[in-house]
């Protein structure tokens, strides 16, 4: 469980991909952080809100049969680490899609959905999650 | 004048057919089919919901308007299946569109009508200058008690309109015709609605929707011949032909509209997803007429003419997004619902 507190801070990063991007070398970071680990002291203030296009490239993948308890009852998924097209990597769910097409190399798009929830009476978590990119 | 300056909708990509859930039940599919005009219905994936989708459809439209959804002031999400009891769907489509916190946002509820009842709000707030656009959203994921005649149509979509001044398409007038008529009703906590059968409808769907569309032609000065379109609520395919049979519109004004036999009833989304669906084709001058129905029960009319700016935005594609489909039987379907969890 991820706590009403923790998921609420994170909003604008699990609604809109917001990670930070170092306005000294230009790299973008998702999660965002608060120092660029190549400029170091010199990044330090000049961390910039950056909001990801949502596109990116399955780089590895794994098909999930035997849940966590939260996820009990919708297995099988697949989960995939994606580089996205600004560089940086994000792991997420892959959805709308048959298990035996997803493939490395495959286009995908990030799309809105449900993440979690707290039991049948506890909070909703939304956020992104991926399908096949448009062509 | 008000005007649809964006417009954007989604559908799940799931469907099952009649046929399937026909068989589960001993049923006679091709008399369902034929008896209902409907052939298939979207099913929504075990993480879709209506917050969900009416963000899918938000974001749509706040691209095909191209504004910065800053300008956004007001945001309705209209539902009869909103994710919580208490726990506003809007202020997530708000943030998940980057609209806040500068706006006004609550969730409407009239059965299937609730959008179009946000959509008359956007437009008063609009004409009066309150705000600069609204956005009204009618989504569903309506579920039918398993085995009950709904089961066949009670369907999952949504569509996002953005009001605001000089865009796409003018908003001419609104009127709305409204008692209290028990046709339709779900109670608090009760996860199956319930229905007056045949009651549904004479006095419901087709009295509400004839004074409705009656009263708006005749302060627009209008008759149905003068429209290139009629969009009615589609809660299967076949009422929507009958009601347009008896105003006097032709099959061809409803045909870009009717989308019901290949997505099912879409409840809070049937009559704007069905305009969304015209705006995907409409040219400019053409006129709309639009009537959605909610049980309860009232209807909310809309005289639209659309402008020269139609051919200066990017048409969402709502059919072809509807071609992008996955059939799924009777046990996905239910796994799909959250029955085994
Ligand atoms: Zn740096």
């Amino acid at each position: 469980m991820m706590g009403v507190a923790r998921f609420w801070r994170e909003i604008p990063q699990r609604y809109n991909l917001i990670g930070t991007k170092c306005s000294v070398c230009g790299t973008i970071y998702f999660p965002p952080r608060a120092i660029c680990p190549n400029c170091r002291r010199k990044s330090a203030g000049k961390m910039e809100d950056y909001k990801l296009k949502g596109t990116g490239t399955v780089e590895s993948f794994t098909i999930i049969r035997v849940p966590p308890p939260e996820f009990e009852g919708k297995s099988p998924y697949a989960i995939a680490l994606i580089k996205m097209d600004e560089g940086c990597h994000l792991t997420g769910q892959i959805v709308d899609c048959n298990l035996e097409d997803i493939h490395i190399g495959m286009k995908v798009e990030a799309c809105f959905r449900r993440i979690q929830e707290d039991g049948k009476r506890g909070a909703f978590y939304y956020g992104y999650k991926f399908r096949k990119a448009k062509e | 004048m008000a005007s649809i300056v964006g417009y954007g909708a989604y559908v799940p990509r799931y469907r099952i057919k009649v046929e399937e859930i026909a068989k589960i039940w001993g049923k006679e599919a091709a008399s369902i089919s034929s008896g209902l005009y409907v052939f298939e219905k979207s099913v929504p994936g075990m993480d879709e919901d209506t917050a969900t989708i009416s963000v899918e459809a938000a974001r749509r439209a706040v691209k095909s308007a191209g504004i910065d959804p800053k300008g956004i002031e007001a945001i309705y999400v209209g539902s009869e299946s909103h994710p919580y009891a208490v726990k506003p769907t809007a202020t997530i489509v708000a943030e998940a569109i980057e609209a806040t916190p500068v706006l006004t946002a609550a969730d409407y509820e009239f059965a299937c009508k609730a959008g179009t009842a946000g959509l008359q709000n956007c437009i008063a707030l609009v004409n009066s200058n309150m705000i600069q656009y609204g956005m009204a959203i009618g989504t569903d994921v309506s579920q039918a008690a398993p085995g009950d005649a709904l089961e066949y149509t009670a369907a999952a979509g949504g569509a996002a309109f953005i009001v605001g001044k000089e865009g796409i398409a003018t908003i001419n007038d609104t009127v709305s015709f409204t008692t209290d008529t028990p046709d339709f009703w779900r109670r608090e906590g009760s996860p199956y609605p319930g229905h007056g059968g045949r009651f549904t409808g004479e006095p419901a769907y087709f009295k509400h929707i004839t004074n409705a569309a009656k009263m708006l032609m005749e302060r627009c000065g209008t008759k149905p011949s003068d429209y290139d379109y009629a969009v009615f609520h589609q809660p299967n395919g076949k009422f929507p032909s009958r009601v347009a049979k008896m105003l006097g519109f032709e099959k061809e004004q409803i045909k870009d509209s009717l989308l019901c036999p290949w997505i099912g009833n879409t409840y809070s989304g049937s009559s704007m997803v069905g305009l969304a669906a015209v705006m995907d084709v409409a040219q400019p001058d053409q006129r709309i007429i639009v009537v959605s129905y909610g049980s309860g029960a009232g209807s909310d009319a809309f005289d639209i003419t659309v402008t020269d700016k139609i051919e200066g935005i990017q048409r969402q594609g709502i059919r072809e997004m509807l071609e992008d489909k996955e059939y799924v039987d009777y046990g996905t379907y239910m796994k799909l619902r959250g029955e085994f969890t």
